[in-house]
């Protein structure tokens, strides 16, 4: 239980990397040596991750069953969560399902007893917290939530970063800003475990936003140039327009869930009916837009490709762990209230399935006319993004973390190949002019990235063929699934045709197409890296290619699997109780289809056969110059070079609009009318007192003034002779004057 | 010494840096560095009472006055000296002492043209004796006459030793606050007839206008009205916020910074305190609406302002309108959460664009321009100052994890649920445009920081010998600012559990019914 | 009354110190002619002092304060002015002339 009430180790390690190494910086740690405190930190925590994911696999195999006494909540502590501590003080009656139009009561109830009767042996999340800070009556707690899910990405994060961490060794090596670098690496890895383990929405928010901060910072690493900091820049505020969402949809959620921002209290009070439906459906509106920003969805998905000027390391970090799957997890994490805001069971389309299934295909889609290698592999992680949110979208919840689970893998490796390329190859990233002929020259990288690419493309029997099979199957489209889903169905199998094909043509470009192109200013021959980088890829490439086996089918073309071997996954990741949708709301999972899994096969088989006769074989005559020749091909060309004309839009018409004329009518309005009528207050003040002074006052009041001083001026000559300036003569008139004055008074008085 | 201090203890802090004044009015002004000297102890002693002030406070007891002092004053007008510290005006205090000393460090090498430490000096020390005393006093009479000594320092400050156009600037800001201030006077007197409370002091005032049939409505709402534009002005609500960019593009770099981080606050401390604190309900429940759509235009209406700045301290001070709309925000939903958010925002805000003044101040020593067109790549020529922009402006954007976010947040968190009798409809409108307004934060916050820091430097300063890195001054005055930026970031319970139970009190008394 | 006889004596006082005032060339005699008026004036007071209530006395106190300062600051200025003029005959004194 050490490993699992102590994951706050796992984010400490590199937050304190990050700490020492800002501290000591570059002075007292030399050139290059920040690298070995922050690749030791990330090694004992994968280390500790692997623990952890030890003793949850032991706890889940172990634990008492979820059963309608125990109900899930044996391992919260009462403190952190308010469902946890009313059923421990009052018992399952407290989370009795609230009968509405979307929750189906009797379902819910059966489900309960599915699990009991089955005795289903089923692991209880682990929650731990500690009192942060209050508000009026609120209180905020800082924690973690230990569950299937994770540990999952715990392990996913430390190990990928610990590999992208070796990986930079070599790769930034001698950058101008080396420690800089790792630093920030530590602080992007620790924000992304902070998040994974928050324990409660606020906290979630605050490492989403840390993780944004990382990326801006390492996006534009470069920034002496102006395109990488733009990059950076348009990385972050697109995040925030996102955040907006986030910031909103939990604000929703913790009051609709009763003042509480624990993950499990709004779980449950999602899945019992207790928050009502139209707060669900505003709130998983907001979070969707939040997801679509983080994660790459379409149309929000712009900052991704550009997000490509920041060193390769980190394009490998941000899209195979520690960022863009935030969405996702964010989405997996709160379940509940998409399962319910959007009607995800029984129904066929809703707008998380429509988002992920359009990003799958048109983010495919733009990959075909890069160039730039980096960029091919960016868009295929928005289109392989889009297939998770359709995951969710169409109810397969546990497909959506296995794809997450093994694309991690596969698409790290592709990267750092990439980087790997660039590296050997004169640092450019441009695969048509400045690559090609390096398989001989590059066999390591070559072969690694090849596997990756048939993980990603889905080639059997390649981790990525059973994550996306699994997808393609929830989708319910073939069979029984959550829903039945044929838009996204369709448009996935297209997507999958599309990767099979561009990744194929990558493959072209760089790794045969005649001899090498490029110059590698100086360095010879392009050859093989070293082993810094040669090992994370093997690393990368062997689990892209086993991953796959985590969760194999139960049945797969008659042969039964061994009840150990079958669906591991699913058993260790996915949780069952009050605070997650069971069967009686209509939450299945897909059975594995024969008939879909080999057709999706052949359609990615097709994908890469046809670009190998078009490229290998120069056969298919008719596609190649289609562009030029054919109007509706060029105008499909143009749109897709011009990436949706979506960043024109964003960036020339509505930033564009912001910044210059409605920002400056603002000013305008700001300097001209509301300081105008200030202004003018003031000036007709001053005009009023002009007219006052030189009329009244100087014509009128002085005028008077004036001429009683002309009279005194007057009649003082005459009087200044009796200014002899003998004191003794004024003395004579004083008294004089006195003793006269005397005399009235006596007078008078009597 | 003890049962002195806790006595007299608000009265020493308010009056020992105008004894500071007063040592150094009579040292000659030749003697520089022993002016410095003076002002430096005043300030720093000031400071240490505050720090035995945080130490001795009751946190149990936040809710109610401490350390009161209670004396005759001006009999003839029911005036008492009397002050007092709560939970509110804790925080709010401790900002100002801390604030003072390190600006006087900063001003160490930087007394601007056209020099003359000594009078610059006593400004400033009179201006916190001003600060402080708006900050403790419990009597409305001795507030006012502190918010006005307020106003003559910094008339100074701007007037002697601001940029070309300060003679603008300076009466500008003196006439719109004095406006404010006439307004809000004739609310005081009339508080003092109409409630028959027949005494200033804030706590007899605020029972006397609960007495049912004490204040007609209409008396309160215009009551209410007066101290609404005095407050407005100061903190400044949309529209009245025109003096504040000018004011701060032309004050000296330390006029800013106390522009920015103490004297703003004394117009939200002014809604807490008296315009909410001592108001009934109904007035109250009558200005929310108003107040609430005011500083959601002021959040997007400062940053729009924002980007189309091409001075970098403007833009500094545009989004000074903006991040005190998210204050207001918190404080017109009548809650104690709200309010909570408001009073950590507002020393969020004063830490933060404090810090983002001084370093534009220092960048303005050394390029002797802020034309955003002009800089750049200040990363390159001074990397450590360069940092320290950029983790100001991620603070000032409300990053969590820094100070920022728990104000900006909760404020708009807050505003999901106003007060009982608020319109939920137009709050929730509110709130979600504020959290546009936190888009277009990051957007000018880092547009700026782009400008001024990526890249490389531009010709004309590219070899200057001028642009050095951070110096001494700046690493002291500097180094405490930016660990409270961080330390609230993390913990900011530290100033919650103080608010809160203070706040309870003023928000349970204005947020009940309407 | 015992009043009269004081009256009669600060008239007289009175008399010679405007006398002196007026005729002396001196600096220093017109101002010990103007302590003679002074002095007028307190006997005066004291003899009303006692008709009255203790006020007079008091008032009397203060007038000799005052000339003492006033001899003070007289003879002061005249001493400055022999050093300055060599002379203190204050018909020479006419710089005030209109």
């Amino acid at each position: 239980m050490w490993f699992l009430t102590h994951p706050w180790l796992i984010p400490a390690l590199p937050t304190l990397g990050f700490v020492v190494i800002l501290l000591l910086g570059k002075r007292l740690l030399g050139p290059a040596r920040a690298h070995w405190i922050a690749i030791s930190l990330v090694a004992v925590a994968f280390v500790l991750a692997l623990g952890t994911a030890g003793a949850w696999i032991s706890h889940s195999d172990h634990d008492t069953p979820v059963t309608s006494e125990v109900a899930g909540y044996a391992h919260v502590d009462p403190k952190c969560s308010q469902v946890a501590a009313s059923v421990a003080a009052e018992g399952e009656e407290a989370i009795a399902p609230v009968a509405t139009a979307h929750t189906s009561e009797a379902g819910h109830g059966e489900a309960e007893g599915e699990a009991a009767e089955g005795g289903e042996s089923m692991s209880q999340p682990v929650v731990r917290c500690a009192s942060w800070w209050s508000n009026g009556d609120s209180q905020f707690n800082i924690g973690t939530m230990l569950d299937g899910q994770s540990v999952l990405m715990l392990v996913v994060v430390t190990l990928v970063s610990l590999l992208v961490h070796i990986y930079s060794s070599e790769y930034v090596k001698g950058d101008r800003r080396y420690t800089h670098f790792y630093a920030f690496l530590q602080l992007f890895t620790a924000s992304m475990l902070f998040f994974v383990l928050a324990e409660n929405t606020l906290q979630m928010i605050v490492g989403w936003e840390l993780v944004g901060l990382c990326s801006f910072a390492l996006i534009g690493h470069w920034w002496e140039e102006k395109p990488n900091s733009d990059a950076a820049l348009k990385a972050f505020i697109t995040n925030r327009v996102g955040d907006v969402g986030l910031l909103v949809g939990t604000i929703i959620l913790f009051f609709s869930a009763g003042g509480t921002w624990n993950v499990i209290d709004i779980n449950t009070r999602a899945n019992t009916g207790r928050i009502s439906h139209t707060a669900l459906l505003v709130a998983s509106c907001c979070l969707i837009a939040a997801v679509m920003s983080k994660s790459g969805q379409f149309v929000l998905h712009t900052w991704l490709p550009d997000a490509m000027a920041g060193p390769t390391p980190v394009s490998a970090l941000i899209h195979a762990a520690t960022m863009v799957v935030a969405g996702i997890y964010m989405v997996a994490r709160l379940y509940p209230v998409f399962f319910h805001g959007l009607s995800i069971g029984g129904s066929s389309i809703n707008l998380l399935a429509v988002v992920g299934a359009v990003t799958g295909l048109f983010g495919s889609l733009l990959a075909f006319v890069q160039k730039d290698i980096k960029k091919v592999l960016a868009y295929s992680t928005v289109s392989q993004l889009g297939f998770m949110v359709t995951a969710l979208g169409v109810g397969a919840w546990t497909a959506a973390l296995f794809h997450l689970f093994t694309h991690a893998f596969f698409k790290a490796c592709l990267f750092l190949g990439a980087g790997s390329l660039s590296h050997a190859a004169g640092h450019s990233f441009n695969m048509v002019d400045d690559m090609g002929g390096l398989r001989k020259k590059m066999p390591t990288t070559f072969w690694t990235y090849v596997i990756a690419t048939g993980a990603l493309a889905g080639i059997f029997p390649l981790a990525g063929f059973w994550s996306k099979d699994e997808i393609l199957a929830g989708t319910g489209g073939a069979n029984d699934g959550v829903g039945t889903y044929y838009f996204a169905l369709i448009m996935l199998l297209l997507a999958a045709f599309c990767t099979a094909a561009y990744m194929t043509r990558t493959i072209w470009y760089v790794f045969y197409n005649g001899e090498f192109k490029g110059d590698t200013h100086g360095h010879g021959d392009p050859h093989e890296n070293g082993p810094r980088i040669a090992v994370p890829l093997v690393i990368l490439a062997t689990l892209g290619a086993v991953a796959g086996f985590a969760n194999l089918p139960k049945k797969m073309l008659g042969i039964e699997m061994p009840e150990s071997l079958a669906l591991r996954f699913e058993h260790l990741v996915e949780p069952v109780g009050a605070f997650f949708p069971g069967h009686g709301v209509g939450f299945t999972h897909a059975e594995f289809n024969n008939l879909l899994a080999i057709g999706s096969l052949l359609v990615a088989l097709a994908g890469v056969g046809i670009v190998y006769a078009f490229y290998w074989k120069g056969a298919l005559r008719p596609l190649h110059g289609l562009a030029e020749r054919n109007g509706m091909a060029r105008l499909g060309k143009r749109i897709l070079e011009n990436k949706y004309y979506l960043d024109w839009l964003y960036t020339d018409v509505i930033v564009g609009f912001i910044k210059k004329p409605l920002a400056a009518a603002t000013y305008w309005f700001n300097q001209n009318v509301i300081d105008g009528v200030v202004n003018g207050v003031g000036k007709t003040a001053v005009a009023s007192a002009h007219i006052v002074y030189d009329q009244i006052d100087q014509g009128v009041v002085d005028g008077v003034v004036n001429g009683t001083a002309t009279f005194a001026t007057e009649t003082g000559g005459g009087l200044s002779k009796t200014q002899s300036g003998r004191l003794q003569q004024y003395a004579v008139l004083f008294f004089a004057a006195a003793a006269v004055m005397a005399g009235v008074l006596v007078l008078a008085v009597k | 010494m003890n049962t002195f201090l806790h006595d007299w203890g608000l009265a020493v802090i308010t009056f020992l840096p105008l004894v500071g004044a007063a040592v150094m009015m009579a040292i000659p002004r030749a003697e520089e560095q022993l002016q410095k000297i003076v002002a430096l102890v005043a300030s720093t002693a000031a400071l240490a009472v505050g720090i035995w002030i945080l130490a001795e406070f009751d946190y149990d007891r936040a809710g109610s006055m401490q350390f009161e002092i209670n004396r005759r004053w001006i009999e003839i007008i029911h005036s008492r000296f009397s002050m007092g510290v709560d939970g509110i005006a804790l925080p709010l205090l401790i900002l100002t002492v801390a604030i003072i000393p390190l600006c006087v460090i900063y001003s160490w090498n930087h007394i601007p043209s056209p020099g003359n430490a000594k009078a610059f000096l006593i400004l400033i020390l009179i201006l916190e004796t001003g600060v402080i005393g708006s900050f403790v006093a419990h009597d409305l009479i001795l507030f006012f006459v502190f918010f006005e000594i307020v106003l003559l320092p910094m008339y100074f400050l701007i007037g002697v030793w601001g940029g070309e156009q300060r003679q603008y600037a300076a009466i500008k800001f003196f006439l719109y606050t004095l406006f404010g201030s006439a307004l809000m006077i004739v609310a005081f007197l009339a508080l003092f007839w109409l409630s028959g409370a027949n005494s200033f002091d804030m706590t007899e005032l605020h029972n006397a206008a609960r007495v049912p049939g004490a204040l007609s409505n209409t008396a309160q709402v215009l009551i209410f009205g007066g101290m609404f534009v005095g407050f407005a002005i100061k903190v400044p609500m949309f529209p009245f916020h025109t003096w504040l960019p000018d004011a701060h593009t032309q004050a000296p770099t330390v006029g800013s910074v106390i522009l920015a981080a103490l004297l703003l606050k004394l117009g939200t401390y002014g809604f807490v305190r008296i315009a909410i604190g001592i108001m009934p309900s109904y007035a109250s429940h009558k200005w929310a609406p108003v107040l609430v759509v005011l500083s959601t235009i002021g959040i997007i209406y400062g940053a729009l302002g924002c980007l189309a700045q091409t001075d970098m301290k403007r833009l500094i001070a545009f989004s000074s309108v903006a991040h005190m709309g998210f204050t207001m925000l918190g404080i017109s939903t009548l809650t104690d959460f709200g309010i909570n958010a408001a009073i950590f925002g507002m020393v969020a805000h004063g830490l933060i664009t404090g810090m983002l003044f001084f370093v534009a101040g220092s960048m303005k020593e050394r390029y002797h321009t802020l034309e955003l067109k002009r800089l750049g790549g200040l990363l390159v020529s001074a990397p450590k100052m360069g940092w320290i922009l950029g983790f100001c402006s991620m603070a000032s954007l409300g990053l969590p994890g820094l100070a920022g976010f728990w104000g900006e947040f909760p404020a708009i968190l807050a505003a999901y649920n106003p007060a009982e009798g608020l319109s939920k409809a137009l709050f929730r409108t509110c709130m979600v445009i504020a959290a546009i307004g936190t888009v277009f934060a990051a957007g000018y916050l880092l547009w700026m920081f782009q400008r001024t820091s990526f890249g490389t430097p531009k010709d004309e300063f590219a070899d200057d010998p001028h642009i050095t890195d951070v110096s001494r001054p700046e690493w002291i005055a500097w180094t405490p600012l930016l660990i409270s930026i961080v330390l609230f970031g993390f913990l900011p319970g530290l100033m919650f559990d103080v608010t809160n139970p203070a706040v309870k009190i003023v928000a349970a008394a204005a947020g009940i019914g309407g | 009354m015992l009043i009269n006889q004081f009256l009669l004596l600060a008239a007289i006082l009175f008399c010679i110190g405007v006398y002196g005032v007026l005729v002396r060339r001196n600096g220093v005699l017109v101002l010990m002619s103007i302590e003679l008026i002074l002095n007028a004036v307190n006997i005066n007071l004291v003899a009303f002092g006692t008709q009255h209530d203790i006020s007079g006395q008091v008032f009397a106190l203060f007038v000799i304060a005052v000339a003492a300062a006033e001899v003070g600051v007289g003879l002061a200025m005249v001493l400055l002015l022999y050093r300055t003029r060599r002379s203190i005959n204050i018909d020479e004194l006419d710089e005030l002339k209109g």
